[in-house]
């Protein structure tokens, strides 16, 4: 700990957001220094000290300074987020200051925004049921308290109506009583937001939302996510609450994240990704997830758009080797008028088994879900065939495995907006496959009731 | 021993750091800053060294003290590390938990090893007997497991003294006439492989309990597999349902680069799981080290390091070890990572060049040897890759297809439709597969080879007439033709995909011939009923 506040004058070189200094006598990695220009003060962190040599990120714009003019300010501390129970039903910045007319509310503890990594041996394996109203997720790619679920969309789909649709119907199969939502928009237009606004206000459960906008900084877009989980850690496992965090579009912060490591003149990886965008994405992912002797979960949905509607693109490709599944929005559907457009072939949830069957969703579960899912596979590849021969030239059999694909698309993944129960979900898929004759004998599968 | 060395920290960058400390070695292991982080030498200048942290640095200051510790990152062996949990650098993950809760800080743990239990020491040598490197010289009752004790690689003499009953490991159980001590456990700098007589050439298959691993693609005793795929392709549990159930004594298993939610499951099953062959709890014969994606990138490289040097030590006592990984990706992009912070000039991908060598030298500590004291010791490997967007022209999959013995690819396309284990049967293959023939026919059939070219055979016919038959329709395809399609898709869903969540999971090799030959029956009725 240094007794005094360091100040120096000593800029030599500002280049974008980066900054050196030169002749500092104690620095250290992370530190928090504040910069002083004509009428600003803005915030940054040491990201490499050489020697008297610092170099310094800094988080907004840096239009006005100049190398006489600013003044920096070594605080000595690591970026520390404040925290409280009273930030639910706020709105922040990405500098985590209040963006809603209030003032900021009292902090009774701080902690560092990166956090620490989950010990291993103390989680919780996730497996509780976490109703989203959407069968083609409840039925097919259970989502789980403490799981990582991505949406893969892409531009021009409704992946925020599918939002807000999960929004306004999840919950957990015994309802919880602390249930929140933590809101993280990271480079959204101010259309984009106004919508996911007005869907957080909506709904029952509390909220806080954490905001970059299209044309806020770049390096808060790099930092909003990290804010939100260490309010989000505070939440789930210091106040026993089960969180959602929400968080769109992670396109925007990998981009985010190479133009910051261009302009530290970093080897570019894929794409002009940086190298470490995998670990940098796990550092952010895994912070959901369950700890022993704490009631709470971090459950995480990140919005992710494909560019090019590539799935082997570096953003989904490093995002689904991290996330514990996927799900997987299509175009083809969506032109088809089917809504949520979520195509059941790509999309995982790795966490399924355990949160499924008898105790927690119902004994047919995984029985159900495999017929569903081998038989519209099997469509789905006779459908190619299909644009070959035609469908006369195709045997009965496969004609009606045909069937039973589209059937499958428009009543079971095609819900509308309504919300539907598991129970109605693994119901409505009972009847597809009992209307095809799919269903084996002698398998867990009910009967539908008349 | 080298005396503690002390100097001063210059510059840092990320989790590099330069020190003007100097007359230190390579890959020797110093203390950084004031919370003594653990770090490695890994370049030497003329006035002063370049050092790789292997844990987060930030708060770390200018001036700070570094120590050398004379001595390198090393693994430490003995009793008490089965069932344990540990993270890249052998760190027990459990007693960081003790010490900082349920998250993670950087803390400095003295050992690896409860070097203060008391255990119970059966001598196996006495005074007057020559001992000599590798030698055992006695036995600790861990459990049900017996563990032995063995002169560490260099040490040799003749016995002098020799406790016998509780002992801890930091006494000395065995004094030698030249002064040298042998304790309970002893430490093996995690780069160097270990020594052992020779190596022997593989005759001996893993039965993994995979229909289509054991059938198609057998992995051998001392030999190495892969397995490439995509994510969603199902690597880790395959490497999971491996790691429970194949036929092996100790199986070391290296979370690296992985979720931290897929560890809590592994140990929550391998806790109520039993290994059949022994009705104990699958863990302990277990050993994990974990490094998930989000602890330290620097560690998370020197994670396989200390897995195989267990595995090593295991093999060394005599046994047969399956070390699996997951995934030597995330290893590879650490070191790409740490290569990166250093300025070193990219190879391709950016991967440094020395990755294909450094793959290589590590692929090749696996082996069926004779070990020092003559005994037969194996380590095998399972490695997962995870290639960039499921493309197996990356450099990883491509240096790893040039050092393993078995390829099992997994398909993008076979784990759309769940089927799982998604083993592409026609990319896939095993060089280990003829050696292991006398084998599988003296153990288990005459016919196996027989049995395997038949299915070999169904497969590829199915995959010509398939493209025939997205021509012309199911309806154009000669009556036996559509008999092959109909046997294929019988082998197919009945006999290589596998449910791991059923008693399916496991399947006796005897089992795995039965049903294959009563599929493949009715294929041959019909040919030579044909004919």
């Amino acid at each position: 700990m240094r007794l005094a506040e360091h100040k120096y004058r000593t800029t030599s070189r500002i280049a974008g957001q980066l900054l050196h200094v030169e002749d500092v006598h104690a620095a250290r990695i992370g530190e928090v220094v504040k910069v002083i220009g004509p009428d600003m003060e803005l915030e940054g962190e040491i990201l490499e000290v050489t020697k008297g040599n610092v170099l310094i990120q800094l988080f907004g714009e840096t239009r006005g300074l100049n190398l006489e003019n600013a003044e920096i300010i070594f605080t000595d501390t690591i970026r520390q987020v404040p925290l409280s129970k009273d930030i639910l039903g706020r709105r922040l910045n990405g500098s985590f200051k209040p963006i809603d007319g209030l003032p900021m509310f009292l902090a009774s503890e701080w902690r560092p925004a990166r956090g620490y990594p989950i010990n291993p041996v103390c989680r919780l394996r996730p497996e509780e049921f976490i109703e989203t109203g959407i069968s083609a997720i409840d039925g097919l790619n259970t989502l789980v308290k403490g799981q990582k679920l991505p949406i893969f969309s892409c531009a021009g789909l409704p992946a925020k109506e599918l939002v807000a649709q999960i929004l306004q119907n999840a919950k957990l199969r015994e309802s919880s009583k602390s249930f929140a939502v933590i809101f993280v928009a990271l480079g959204l237009t101010f259309h984009e937001y106004s919508f996911y606004l007005k869907a957080l206000q909506d709904i029952e459960s509390e909220f806080a939302a954490i905001i970059n906008m299209a044309d806020d900084p770049v390096m808060e877009r790099l930092m909003a996510p990290r804010f939100a989980l260490t309010v989000a850690e505070y939440l789930a496992f210091d106040h026993d609450m089960d969180i959602l965090v929400l968080v769109t579009d992670m396109t925007n912060y990998c981009d985010a994240l190479r133009e910051i490591s261009n302009a530290r003149k970093e080897l570019p990886g894929r794409r002009g990704y940086p190298g470490y965008m995998y670990s940098d994405l796990a550092s952010l992912y895994e912070r959901a997830g369950r700890i022993r002797g704490s009631k709470g979960s971090i459950t995480m949905i990140p919005v992710i758009t494909m560019p090019e509607d590539d799935i082997t693109h570096p953003i989904p490709d490093l995002t689904g080797y991290i996330t514990e599944g996927q799900i997987v929005l299509s175009r083809e559907l969506h032109q088809q008028g089917v809504f949520p457009p979520i195509d059941v072939l790509p999309s995982l949830s790795r966490l399924m088994q355990k949160g499924i069957g008898d105790e927690r969703t119902r004994e047919d579960h995984r029985d159900l879900a495999n017929q569903l899912y081998k038989h519209y596979a099997k469509g789905r590849e006779l459908k190619k065939l299909e644009a070959i021969v035609g469908r006369d030239g195709m045997a009965e059999p496969d004609q009606l495995i045909l069937d039973f694909a589209a059937e499958f698309e428009n009543q079971f993944v095609h819900q509308g907006t309504h919300a539907r129960s598991i129970y109605k979900t693994l119901d409505k898929g009972l009847e597809i496959l009992h209307a095809f004759n799919l269903v084996p004998v002698g398998s867990l599968i009910k009967q539908p009731k008349e | 021993m080298k005396t503690v060395t002390t100097g001063k920290i210059i510059s840092i960058s990320g989790a590099t750091v330069r020190t003007d400390l100097t007359g230190l070695t390579l890959f020797e292991r110093v203390a950084v800053g004031e919370q003594n982080l653990t770090g490695e030498v890994v370049r030497l200048e003329k006035d002063g060294t370049v050092l790789q942290v292997y844990e987060d640095p930030s708060g770390l200051g200018l001036d700070e003290p570094v120590k050398g510790l004379g001595v390198s990152l090393a693994t430490t062996l003995g009793p008490g590390l089965l069932s344990v949990m540990f993270d890249g650098l052998q760190r027990r993950l459990d007693v960081l938990a003790d010490k900082t809760g349920s998250f993670i800080h950087p803390i400095h743990l003295d050992s690896s090893l409860d070097l203060k239990k008391e255990w119970s020491f059966i001598p196996l040598v006495k005074d007057g007997d020559i001992v000599s490197s590798g030698d055992k010289i006695g036995y600790i009752d861990e459990g049900p497991f017996q563990h032995p004790i063995i002169a560490p690689p260099g040490t040799s003499g003749m016995v002098e003294n020799i406790l016998q009953g509780g002992i801890t490991l930091e006494e000395t159980l065995c004094k030698l006439d030249n002064g040298a001590e042998i304790l309970g456990y002893h430490s093996w700098p995690m780069r160097v492989p270990r020594p052992y007589k020779k190596k022997i050439s593989p005759k001996e298959p893993v039965i993994t309990g995979q229909r289509i691993i054991d059938f198609l693609f057998p992995l051998a005793r001392g030999g190495t597999s892969i397995i490439p795929g995509g994510f969603g392709t199902g690597k880790t549990i395959l490497e999971q349902t491996i790691a429970k159930h194949a036929d092996v004594d100790i199986v070391i298993y290296a979370g690296c680069g992985e979720r931290g939610n897929e560890m809590s499951e592994l140990i929550e099953e391998f806790l109520e799981l039993e290994d059949p062959r022994t009705n104990l709890p699958l863990m302990e014969r277990t050993v994990l080290v974990v490094n998930t994606s989000n602890m330290p990138v620097a560690a998370r490289e020197a994670s396989i390091y200390t897995a195989v040097t267990l595995g090593e030590y295991y093999r060394d006592l005599g046994f047969h070890v399956l070390l699996l990984a997951d995934s030597i990706s995330r290893w590879a992009e650490a070191l790409r990572e740490i290569s990166s912070s250093l300025e070193e000039m990219p190879g391709e991908e950016g991967y440094p060049t020395y990755l294909a060598s450094r793959l290589s030298s590590f692929v090749e500590r696996a082996g069926i040897v004779e070990t020092l004291s003559g005994d037969v010791g194996s380590l095998s490997m399972i490695l997962s890759v995870s290639p960039p967007g499921g493309d197996f022209t990356e450099p990883v999959t491509q240096s790893l297809l040039r050092t393993s013995g078995a390829f099992l690819m997994l398909d993008t396309t076979l784990a759309n439709s769940r089927h799982f284990p998604a083993i592409n049967w026609m990319q896939s293959y095993s060089l280990y597969k003829n050696i292991l023939e006398d084998y599988f026919k003296e153990n288990f059939s005459g016919d196996w080879q027989t049995l395997r070219n038949r299915c070999r055979e169904i497969l590829h016919k199915e995959e010509t007439l398939k493209e025939i038959m997205e021509i012309v329709g199911i309806e154009g395809l000669q009556e036996q033709d559509r008999l092959v399609m109909t046997v294929a898709e019988k082998i197919r869903s009945g006999f290589l995909a596998q449910n791991a969540y059923t008693d399916d999971a496991f399947c006796e090799p005897q089992k795995t011939l039965d049903i294959i030959r009563s599929v493949t029956e009715v294929y041959l009725k019909g040919k030579t009923g044909k004919a």
